[in-house]
């Protein structure tokens, strides 16, 4: 297989011939992800780097899995992007963006991006993570974006507690979920408007953010300018983008989002028997733990010897207690040092020294949190291709 | 790649001015080289389906074994769920042309 690195060095120079001399050079060069039809444009929006294109309108970018190695947060111009309808708000005046506070209050908000900035801010690293993700490692496949590992990234995220604007405008005895919606919206008023519900408990716990900043920054466009959701720990689909409407209700929400999408079977581990429908589902909600080697990829050559391997951890916000890496194929298990504590929500970075003999190697890591989940040996299935926390193999030759 | 570069400085305008007043963004995406692959009745299908979305979220679907099955769900789930108003004459021909070129 090819080393993603050296294409994406090639993709950089493409991409800076392209911004000199050409208005349409969009396809840098293409990637292919390790299952079938996987093949992907690299291509460049604005604001981001050349990313993995998965659809373009409306725009679906994975990170290309090579960033994960450089560092525990996901430069902004490298966060994945993720919409459901191509209405987007392209143009936006942040001077006249209003986030409206309704529903079950008694003292209705309409807050400017100002008001918000001037309230007491907050910062959390946390990883958002499509419910998508890795959905193309699925099997039997499934519909739906067919990703590889890289929608996913870790951010510093800046804004206010969701709980402190929902204090101001006073939530309502009785009031029971907390309905999210964004400024992004169908092409087709037939089309059901994106809008997400957390319960109000969980919407005022003071960890759910509406967040301006992402590491030192603004929001980039395409991450939900200027203003998104952060529900750590959660899968990203709670993560609101363009967020300009809170709805305090007094019921449970039964918008499509909710209701018709991403579900996951209700059985004990979420999954069941490959190919199969569940009898009963549930609304998608945390992650689960997985762990990754960042410093090989599947296919590489090493020499053999001594050796450091690296990569990250995370899971729904218990924290990572233990991430042991196998050089075996699984048979022994060896714990590696844990990199800077981040906090739970945050990629735990680890590494290994290791010693390589030769021969054809199956790397394999697994992570353990604080509450002692762990992943699983197999993967779990179910029919949206969600949740995958199988522990992961890197087959590598050591000559 | 010029709207780049033009964005690019307006976005340089943001940063700089921080929590101040902000200029209006204009975001501009790449245009869309994506294109349907020839088949039968390729114009209702681009006529019908590139209305919502660009043709990557075809192409991009995994291969499956029984294709029929597998496209005739998506289309209903087109119609059924995200509300496309697809004339039912049209239906078959959509199915017919995603599972004989995808």
């Amino acid at each position: 297989m090819f080393d993603r690195r050296d294409l994406l060095k090639g993709a950089g120079l493409a991409a800076m011939a392209a911004t000199l001399n050409s208005t349409k050079a969009l396809a840098l060069d293409t990637v292919t992800l390790p299952f079938a039809n996987g093949e992907r444009p690299l291509v460049k929006y604005p604001q981001k780097r050349p990313m993995i294109g998965l659809t373009s309108r409306p725009p679906q970018l994975e990170t290309p899995f090579a960033i994960f190695n450089d560092g525990p947060i996901t430069p902004n111009n490298a966060f994945f992007v993720r919409y459901h309808l191509a209405g987007l708000p392209y143009d936006l005046d942040p001077d006249k963006f209003t986030l409206e506070v309704k529903g079950k209050v008694d003292k209705p908000l309409k807050l400017s991006l100002k008001d918000i900035r001037k309230m007491k801010a907050t910062e959390i690293v946390a990883v958002n993570q499509c419910s998508g993700n890795s959905r193309g490692f699925s099997e039997p496949r499934v519909a739906g974006g067919q990703l590889a590992n890289g929608a996913m990234g870790n951010a510093r995220w800046r804004g206010v507690p969701l709980k402190t604007v929902l204090e101001m405008a006073g939530v309502q005895a009785g009031a029971k979920q907390v309905v999210f919606a964004g400024m992004d919206g169908p092409v087709s008023d037939k089309t059901p408007d994106f809008a997400k519900a957390l319960d109000l408990d969980h919407a005022t716990n003071g960890e759910v953010m509406l967040a301006y900043g992402m590491n030192g920054d603004d929001l980039p466009f395409l991450n939900g300018f200027p203003l998104r959701l952060v529900v750590p720990g959660y899968y990203g689909t709670y993560w609101v983008k363009h967020l300009n409407e809170i709805t305090v209700i007094d019921n449970v929400f039964d918008g499509f989002w909710m209701k018709g999408a991403y579900r996951i079977p209700d059985t004990p581990d979420n999954s069941i028997e490959p190919g199969t429908t569940p009898k009963a589902t549930i609304p998608i909600n945390r992650f689960t733990i997985r762990s990754f080697i960042t410093s090989v990829t599947d296919g590489a050559k090493l020499k053999a010897g001594r050796t450091t391997l690296r990569g990250i951890a995370f899971d729904s916000g218990k924290g990572i207690k233990d991430v042991q890496v196998s050089t075996d194929g699984g048979k022994t298990w060896t714990s590696a040092k844990l990199g800077k504590d981040l906090g739970n929500y945050s990629f735990r970075e680890w590494k290994l020294p290791v010693k390589l003999a030769a021969g054809q190697v199956e790397l394999k890591v697994r992570a353990t949190s604080n509450s002692g989940e762990t992943q699983p040996d197999t993967p779990r299935w179910n029919p949206a291709g969600y949740l995958r926390n199988v522990v992961e193999t890197t087959r590598v030759t050591v000559a | 790649m010029q709207r780049t570069v033009l964005l690019a400085a307006t976005l340089a305008v943001i940063t700089v001015a921080g929590s101040a007043l902000a200029a209006p963004v204009s975001y501009k995406t790449p245009d869309e080289v994506a294109a349907f692959k020839p088949g039968p009745n390729l114009e209702v299908v681009q006529g019908n389906c590139a209305a919502c979305h660009s043709s990557d979220y075809i192409a991009t679907q995994p291969p499956m074994k029984d294709k029929k099955g597998f496209w005739q769900a998506e289309v209903t789930k087109m119609i059924k769920v995200y509300g496309a108003p697809i004339d039912d004459a049209d239906v078959g021909k959509i199915v017919d042309y995603l599972a004989a070129t995808y």
